[in-house]
């Protein structure tokens, strides 16, 4: 009954969300540096046809002209400088075992070129899904005996932002079936779980309203092709988890840690309705 | 400074009264269609204080997800519907109920519950993200009735 009458409502209002969707997205196209052609809007991917999204779309779509404009140019784009940070890194030898990022992986430009496209991906060896940010560590841990970088610090974010870079332009290119369709089911069923005072979804936001504005806040889908991101209220780059735990603290909820098994699913999951976006890291916004 | 006095004491006397016959959020009655018949105070509403509850922040913040003409506030938002000329689609009594929890009415909506403390998932201590210990509502029983006062004002 309530169904039939929200459809209703939805099918009454359907010309004005027409309009007002085409305010929001006014078609401009994201190039950056004028030469990498970045895919903001997209065919949602198959496993959303029960969303009522069939466009996805970039967060930088729903962003005021300045702030867009900084990440046309990598020397506007401030996140440039932890870039470099991440480069110094690569090539600096920690741990016990004298070994560099470079010492394995060579060229950074050759050796990580689509890999955060894939990621969050399985670990065969491992048996668990691993986000970039995982495998970043258990490659300092176990191939350098290194220290783990504090999964949202600015040394991990330096060094997901250099390894985005290398896929800039590509496509995100989650697998959601196989070995991690559980962790997958299991990111999806946190998406829609209504968290906290709020009983506020993700799903809730992000779906449901993106395009609207909750008081000065410009609704967009929350997809993270853009992460790391800098942010300008932050003035600093900003972890995909950091990002979550920013989002469920805000329903006055109980949030779950950087890190956790509920995140990682999380992100797998966020991350496969990106598919077929380009990936944006690292991106600007407010 | 006299007058400033004078209505703090009065708002204090108030609340003591309030505070005596607060229906608890446990123990409010709702009829089949979501509404609430009595008064949760037994205080009549102030209406300037309930526009002030819908436009703050730390407070209802209404305006985050609904549009009010009259309102001065700065962003108002367009998640839920404008509130303009509400008086005129629901009575007190219905609107009473809206306030105090639009799910009764409205079972999937994105509003929250304003006076209500329990049956959530992983509730937070306010915007700390660590966990609640036991819950107040995000609403006390006398600003749902200013809320609802306020509202009452906004027919067209
Ligand atoms: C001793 C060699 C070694 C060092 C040093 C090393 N790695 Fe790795 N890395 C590997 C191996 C082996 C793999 C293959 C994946 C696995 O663990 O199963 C890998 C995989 C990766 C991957 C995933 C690539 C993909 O295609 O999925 C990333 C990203 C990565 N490493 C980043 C780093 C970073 C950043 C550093 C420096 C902080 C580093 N690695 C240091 C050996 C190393
Ligand atoms: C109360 C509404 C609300 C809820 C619920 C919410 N968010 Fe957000 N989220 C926002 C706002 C506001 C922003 C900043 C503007 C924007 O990009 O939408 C944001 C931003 C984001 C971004 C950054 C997007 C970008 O382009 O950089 C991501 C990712 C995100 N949210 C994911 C989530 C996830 C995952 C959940 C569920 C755990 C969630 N959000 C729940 C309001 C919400
Ligand atoms: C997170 C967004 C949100 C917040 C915050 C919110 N509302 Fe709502 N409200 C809605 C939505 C959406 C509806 C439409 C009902 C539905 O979901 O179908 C609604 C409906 C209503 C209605 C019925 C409107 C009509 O014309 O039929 C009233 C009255 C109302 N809200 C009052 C309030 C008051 C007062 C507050 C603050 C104490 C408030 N709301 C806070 C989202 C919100």
């Amino acid at each position: 009954m309530r169904k039939v009458l929200q459809r209703t409502v939805a099918a009454m209002a359907l010309g004005s969300i027409a309009s007002i969707a085409m305010a929001q997205d006014d078609g401009a196209d994201l190039v950056i540096n004028g030469e990498i052609e970045i895919t903001v809007r997209a065919p949602a991917p198959a496993h959303m046809s029960d969303t009522g999204i069939d466009t996805i779309l970039s967060g930088w779509v729903f962003r005021s002209d300045e702030t867009r404009q900084l990440e046309m140019d990598d020397f506007d784009n401030p996140a440039f400088l932890a870039v470099d940070r991440g480069i110094e890194a690569w090539n600096t030898v920690e741990g016990t075992e004298g070994k560099s990022c470079a010492t394995c992986h060579g060229d950074v430009e050759e050796s990580m070129a689509g890999v955060r496209a894939v990621y969050p991906r399985w670990n065969e060896e491992a048996g668990e899904v691993r986000t970039l940010a995982g495998q970043i560590n258990d490659c300092r841990t176990n191939q350098m005996g290194a220290d783990a970088y504090a999964y949202d610090k600015s040394d991990m974010t330096a060094m997901e932002a250099l390894i985005s870079v290398q896929s800039r332009g590509m496509p995100v290119n989650v697998a959601i079936e196989g070995p991690v369709a559980e962790t997958w089911a299991q990111g999806q069923e946190l998406y829609y779980t209504r968290f906290g005072q709020l009983e506020l979804s993700c799903a809730n936001c992000h779906e449901q309203n993106y395009g609207n504005y909750i008081r000065a806040d410009h609704l967009s889908q929350g997809q993270i092709n853009g992460f790391p991101t800098y942010r300008l209220k932050n003035a600093g780059l900003v972890q995909t988890h950091n990002r979550f735990r920013g989002c469920i603290r805000d329903t006055r909820a109980e949030t779950f840690a950087v890190g956790s098994p509920e995140f990682v699913a999380l992100e797998l999951y966020v991350a496969s309705r990106g598919n077929g976006l380009s990936v944006e890291g690292p991106s600007v916004r407010p | 400074m006299t007058r400033f006095a004078l209505s703090a004491t009065l708002v204090a006397l108030m609340s003591t009264a309030a505070v005596a016959e607060d229906v608890a959020p446990s123990d409010v009655a709702y009829d089949d269609y979501g509404a609430i018949a009595q008064s949760l105070t037994g205080v009549a509403g102030d209406p300037a204080e309930g526009l002030r509850v819908m436009e703050t922040r730390s407070a209802g913040n209404c305006v985050a997800c609904h549009q009010v003409s009259v309102s001065t506030a700065a962003f108002q938002g367009n998640v839920g519907p404008s509130l303009d000329g509400v008086a005129d689609r629901w009575d007190v009594d219905q609107l009473r109920g809206l306030v105090a929890n639009a799910k009764m009415v409205f079972p999937d909506t994105v509003m929250p519950s304003f006076y209500r403390v329990s049956g959530y998932i992983r509730p937070g201590d306010a915007f700390t993200g660590k966990a609640a210990g036991e819950l107040s509502p995000l609403l006390t029983a006398q600003q749902i009735e200013d809320v609802v006062a306020y509202l009452q004002t906004l027919s067209e």
